[in-house]
């Protein structure tokens, strides 16, 4: 045996990860298509979001979904019912996409579809607010949901999720009447955290707020493609 | 992340000749604003190394603190979420974080055999 030998390195752990976040991306820009990774913990409203969303978007901009999950299709099988294509990524044990699972949810949907004749693609998540923040998939904009039954302290308690968003949906605010919940200090929470981030109060129920939220959408769409 | 890390470790050892070489530290800084855990971080790494070319390595790491920087007077200040992360000194928003988002391999230490 010899000496032993520092080689210092200085290297993210995560860089092959990003390195392939950065391919996925380069491949969205080519197909001019503008990416979102939506996030949230389980329950607090992604696919309902996506379902409503879609009603209307589908209609303007050509849309597509990855839709990921633990364990089931499930929410795949909800979401195919618009008529749009889906691709279920089941992740196994894992608690959050990967670079690579969205680069091989890519080409299944290439597949399905050319990609140059899509506007958006919607990227469903795994339901967790802590990995998901730490895994680049490529995505142009990151979006958080949270549900006003989840509490105030949230964005406090998982600061990373609430921090790399660029969009904040509070969710389920049609319940506000009926729980001991302040707005106000979530929305100061958020502020604290991550005060350049948008926030919207959205209800799939009353569909208060989809109306800004579809406004964000179009938005980043036309930006994007300089339109 | 513990996938990731031996990923990285692989990859480093290719260029090294993995045959030729015996890691004896891994050496991290893992900021405390990641989602990293680091006694977790170690305890996976070593189930998950048993029996393979890196059973014998050992995980050292260096913490590095959540730094942030008051936007409106410039001073530097831990963020705790306590505060809501906000500058003790003009009770401002967190804005600019320093520290404490890194996730890295600094360097390793290893014998040639």
């Amino acid at each position: 045996m010899h000496l032993p030998i520092s080689d210092k390195i200085e290297l993210n752990i995560l860089h092959q990860n990003s390195h392939q976040a950065e391919k996925n991306k380069v491949k969205f820009n080519n197909y001019n298509l503008l990416c979102l990774n939506i996030m949230s913990s389980p329950g607090a409203g992604k696919t309902r979001l996506l379902e409503i969303t879609l009603e209307d978007l589908s209609k303007k901009f050509y849309s597509a979904v990855l839709e990921g999950d633990m364990t089931t299709n499930l929410d795949a099988a909800r979401l195919e019912k618009l008529n749009i294509p889906v691709v279920p990524i089941t992740t196994g044990r894992a608690c959050h996409l990967d670079a690579n699972m969205v680069s091989g949810g890519l080409k299944l949907l290439e597949k399905k579809i050319n990609p140059d004749l899509l506007d958006i693609l919607l990227v469903e998540n795994v339901g967790n607010l802590v990995c998901p923040a730490e895994f680049e998939i490529g995505e142009h904009f990151k979006v958080a949901l949270l549900s006003i039954t989840e509490g105030e302290d949230k964005p406090l308690k998982y600061p990373i999720m609430f921090r790399e968003a660029d969009l904040i949906l509070i969710t389920k605010v049609d319940l506000l009447p009926h729980l001991n919940f302040d707005i106000n200090e979530l929305k100061s929470n958020i502020a604290s955290t991550n005060p350049k981030a948008d926030v919207i109060e959205i209800s799939s129920i009353t569909k208060s707020g989809f109306d800004l939220w579809q406004d964000w959408i179009s938005k980043k769409i036309l930006k994007f493609k300089n339109i | 992340m513990t996938k990731c890390l031996i990923l990285s470790m692989e990859e480093w050892a290719e260029k090294k000749n993995k045959k030729k070489i015996v890691v004896e530290k891994i050496n991290l800084k893992i900021g405390e604003f990641t989602c990293v855990e680091p006694i977790s971080l170690i305890n996976t790494f070593n189930a998950a190394v048993l029996g393979s070319w890196l059973d014998s390595s050992q995980i050292t790491i260096e913490t590095i603190p959540f730094e942030g920087k008051c936007s409106k007077c410039d001073r530097l200040y831990f963020p705790k979420k306590e505060n809501g992360y906000k500058s003790p000194c003009c009770n401002f928003n967190l804005e600019e974080i320093i520290s404490g988002r890194e996730l890295k391999i600094a360097s390793i230490d290893f014998k040639e055999k």
